[in-house]
């Protein structure tokens, strides 16, 4: 290949001369901020890692847009009026995917630093803990992002093929990324926290899904019991106890999902609003204890 | 270079910094002190990162209270610890972080290459750093500091960890930095020995104080020693004795090495030699020659700290056992 023999030659002309100063541009703080951005975002898909630490995500993403081909499929070919699933409805029936590749990924994005102890040369260079904790938030949530909203333009695709109805179909797909996107942002959030404390990656894993299925499953389990009894009021307030749940009621408030609660008792606009504050207390709050975390790793 | 100002660190328990003030000029200087005597603390007060208690300081003409990000782009830092992650290359590991120096992505590729190859890394730079050496890991930790062609690097214990040969080629590389790349150094160390050979400077601080500030050649002067071992011939059986006799008769002060507290291996049959100038050596050498015995060694002994604290405190303190 042609540019291995040019890199060759140069290796060779180059030996012997000394010392080089630099003296180009030096590009700064935010500049800085978007390399370890991007840096992380490609290493939460595998991508400049060895060919290993490229099968989990990968593997977790065909996983993920996988149902959405068939369903597309399945609406082309029988020529259904609509597709068989809701755009918002697709994360939360995909949840334990998006759980594990999260619970993979965020680990290794803040934990391996810890563990190497590699935090101290980002901190002598300009960024300082909240550029590395934006950096660092942004690409996992854009990670996040990427893996839920891929399927949701495979439906959109599939639905314009099948002729559904335009002005309908845009309007549920951009109430479904907009609910993807905070999903995202949510998640990104409590694992990053979660990762944060730790320099075991085993640990942080462990952690992360831990959090995201015991407490779903302790939810649904209340809400069954709640709906049992036909207290349909409590159903739709223990949903603000899991993330998915908090993520099923914000949508279901505001984004016109019909909620996957028992019985579809999902918050109304009210209740939505608790839920849509909590929400983004959830985000704000992990930002803001990640920096606390930051600040005081340092040298 | 770093200029700093009654300088204090005060923890809830430990004073880390005790009124340090220090100037550090162009050049290769040494910051000698025993562990916990506040070197790295004195080292994330530079770069900005952990507020003084009182005092200033400034890096570069820099206030490293206000400046710390402008401070930062233009040093270097090499950290004690291990850094590097073991399953990425030196070549990738390096690019990413000339890259948080805000070296633009060809500018990085170019300078890491440039600097892998003068910290004498070649073939193995593509190999992921987890099967590296010891001295192999300290040269990308090095490449590292100077990627971004800082104009000071704070290298800590950069010699810790590596076998003597590991140790002298760092400390040359070192020397090589200011010499051939311009680029002044601040070094750590809990040897003195290791920083005679290799700065211009040497500063020692103990408990947070400043103990001692000046030229090494003021420090090698004061405390400079020639070990020689010599064989037995037939006319003299005992060749370090009628050596011995020999040197005191042309006036240097001998002494058997057990004496030394350097913590060197003792012999009876070393000399331990005090340099009072260069014409020692050839005092040496024509007395050796004039007995006609064999010379097995001559060599510069190295000080421990403990030396400096003993002439400087005349032993009053506790700080030579200490340290």
């Amino acid at each position: 290949m042609p540019p291995e023999t040019t890199t060759q030659q140069r290796a060779d002309v180059i030996h012997n001369i000394g010392y080089r100063h630099y003296d180009g541009p030096r590009l700064g703080r935010a500049y800085a901020r978007r390399s370890l951005f991007s840096q992380s975002l490609r290493g939460a898909y595998g991508l400049g890692r060895s060919a290993k630490s490229k099968v989990a995500p990968m593997l977790l993403a065909a996983v993920m847009c996988v149902p959405a081909i068939i369903l597309v499929s399945v609406t082309v070919v029988t020529k259904g009026d609509q597709l068989p699933v809701q755009y918002t409805r697709y994360a939360i029936i995909m949840q334990a995917v998006i759980g594990l590749y999260t619970a993979a990924q965020a680990p290794q994005s803040v934990s391996r630093d810890l563990r190497f102890k590699t935090i101290p040369l980002y901190f002598s260079r300009p960024i300082e803990a909240m550029d590395y904790v934006t950096a660092k938030f942004a690409a996992m949530a854009s990670a996040l992002f990427a893996l839920t909203a891929a399927p949701l333009v495979i439906m959109y695709a599939g639905a314009l093929l099948a002729k559904l109805d335009f002005a309908d179909q845009t309007k549920s797909f951009a109430q479904g990324l907009v609910s993807v996107l905070l999903l995202s942002l949510l998640f990104a959030g409590i694992s990053l926290v979660i990762a944060a404390l730790t320099p075991r990656r085993g640990f942080g894993v462990a952690a992360v899904i831990a959090v995201l299925t015991i407490s779903y499953g302790a939810v649904s389990t209340l809400q069954a019991i709640a709906y049992d009894q036909a207290n349909t009021g409590a159903v739709s307030w223990i949903g603000l106890f899991s993330p998915i749940t908090i993520i099923d009621g914000v949508q279901t408030a505001f984004l016109g999902a019909s909620s996957a609660f028992p019985g579809g008792y999902g918050p109304g606009t009210g209740a939505g609003l608790v839920y849509l504050l909590v929400l983004l207390g959830l985000i704000a709050g992990s930002y803001g204890l990640l920096l606390r975390r930051y600040r005081k790793v340092g040298l | 270079m770093i200029a700093t100002e009654s300088l204090s660190k005060r923890f809830p328990r430990v004073t880390a910094l005790d009124r340090l003030s220090v100037d550090i000029t162009p050049g290769v200087t040494g910051l000698v002190g025993a562990n916990g005597a506040g070197k790295s603390t004195l080292i994330k007060i530079l770069l900005g990162l952990s507020p003084a208690s009182e005092g200033r300081a400034t890096v570069l003409g820099l206030d490293v209270a206000t400046d710390g990000s402008a401070i930062r782009e233009q040093v270097g830092y090499m950290p004690e610890h291990d850094c590097l992650p073991p399953d990425v290359s030196a070549t990738e590991f390096v690019v990413h972080m000339a890259r948080m120096s805000g070296l633009p992505p060809t500018a990085a590729r170019e300078r890491t290459a440039d600097t892998l190859r003068h910290v004498g890394l070649y073939e193995e730079r593509y190999r992921p750093m987890g099967g590296y050496s010891t001295g192999m890991k300290q040269r990308v930790k090095l490449a590292q500091a100077l990627v971004h062609d800082p104009r000071l690097v704070l290298l800590d214990e950069p010699t810790n960890g590596l076998d003597p040969a590991g140790r002298d080629e760092m400390l040359g590389l070192i020397r090589r930095v200011h010499t051939d790349f311009g680029i002044s150094v601040l070094v750590t160390s809990h040897l003195l020995g290791e920083l005679e050979r290799t700065c211009d400077h040497v500063v020692v601080i103990d408990g947070g104080r400043l103990l001692r500030s000046s030229s090494t050649r003021d420090f090698t002067q004061a405390t400079a020693s020639l070990a020689i071992e010599v064989t037995d011939t037939a006319a003299h059986p005992d060749g370090t004795a009628a050596l011995r006799a020999a040197l005191a008769e042309a006036g240097l002060e001998v002494q058997p090495a057990s004496r030394a507290g350097d913590g060197a291996p003792a012999s009876e049959h070393v000399l331990l030699v005090d340099v009072a100038g260069d014409e020692t050596y050839d005092t040496v050498r024509d007395a050796i020659a004039r007995l006609g015995l064999g010379l097995i060694r001559m060599e510069q002994r190295r000080h421990r700290i403990a030396e400096i604290f003993r002439d400087d405190e005349n032993g009053s303190g506790g700080a030579a056992d200490a340290a």
